[in-house]
């Protein structure tokens, strides 16, 4: 077994990671206050995206693991995206 | 490896890492064809989906999403506590991401049962007769993935007394954080899946 050193993630990037959350879900609260149509669904969304992100990186410490988990991670997002967009292609042009 | 290993005992962390993620994957899919039954159900029934979202408090949901991504730093926090060999700190930690768990639940309760107390629930009455077949959609998804959610913070809650009480013990430590880092991995789920619901449900009206 090797024994390779572990990434320790310092308590102030957390925090920073934390802040950034935070002020996301305060922006995504304020723009569904205004009414901006189908803007607003993909505002919110695209927030939730960036949120999502920064969970995935940070919290969950895909940037300090190795390749592999990385493109797995990516793929599963992919085929998640590839089966909505197929779905919905399937609605739309019915 | 220089120092003395427990020979008896297995200890493959990043296997028990891959392990995590692919359970991680079931995961997400099973809630991402969640999300797509919403989006379809969404697309079909536009004008009632609003006309439901308004019920539903933006403050508690609000509220709720902040705990989360709060919880979600202490449990980061204390791993990063357990390298540092900061036994009493990732206690602390560890407690606080379990009380904001708690507290999550309570607000849920509080939320469902407002809910309940305006004949919204699976099968109302009220429901049958008010409501149009979009808005009772709309509610039946919010319910099963609200619910299932909560579920999720519910078996969060047992692996975290799990991981908690094996720091306590001492059996995860410095050298053996994997049962702390896949817990921290889990409630970080937990996090991910509300980051899309508080939205879907509560802000798109």
């Amino acid at each position: 077994m090797e024994n390779e050193k572990h990434h320790i993630v310092p308590y102030r990037l957390y925090a920073v990671v934390l802040l950034l959350l935070l002020v996301l879900t305060f922006i995504s609260i304020a723009i569904t206050d205004i009414n901006l149509g189908a803007f607003t669904v993909v505002g919110a969304l695209l927030l939730a995206s960036i949120k999502s992100g920064l969970v995935l990186v940070y919290f969950m410490h895909l940037k300090f693991d190795k390749a592999y988990i990385q493109i797995m991670v990516g793929m599963v997002f992919i085929l998640f995206i590839a089966i909505v967009l197929v779905t919905f292609f399937d609605y739309y042009f019915r | 490896m220089s120092q003395v290993i427990h020979h008896d005992e297995h200890y493959d962390p990043e296997g028990s890492k891959i392990g995590m993620w692919l359970f991680i994957f079931t995961e997400l899919l099973l809630f991402g064809g969640l999300f797509i039954v919403y989006s379809v159900y969404r697309y079909m029934n536009a004008d009632a989906f609003h006309l439901a979202a308004e019920e539903l408090n933006t403050t508690v949901g609000a509220l709720n999403t902040v705990i989360l991504l709060i919880s979600s730093m202490t449990i980061a926090m204390s791993t990063t506590a357990l390298q540092k060999k900061q036994k009493a700190t990732t206690i602390v930690l560890l407690e606080i991401t379990f009380m904001l768990a708690l507290i999550f639940l309570v607000n849920k309760y509080f939320e469902w049962g407002v809910k309940f107390d305006h004949g919204i629930f699976p099968g109302s009455e009220f429901m049958k007769a008010e409501m149009s077949q979009g808005e009772v959609l709309f509610f039946g998804l919010y319910f099963v993935m609200t619910g299932l959610h909560a579920l999720h913070i519910v078996a969060g809650l047992v692996i975290m007394g799990f991981a908690l009480a094996r720091v306590q013990k001492g059996t995860v430590h410095a050298d053996r954080p994997s049962l702390l880092e896949n817990a921290g991995l889990y409630w970080h789920l937990v996090d991910l899946i509300w980051i899309f619901l508080f939205p879907l449900f509560y802000l798109i009206t």
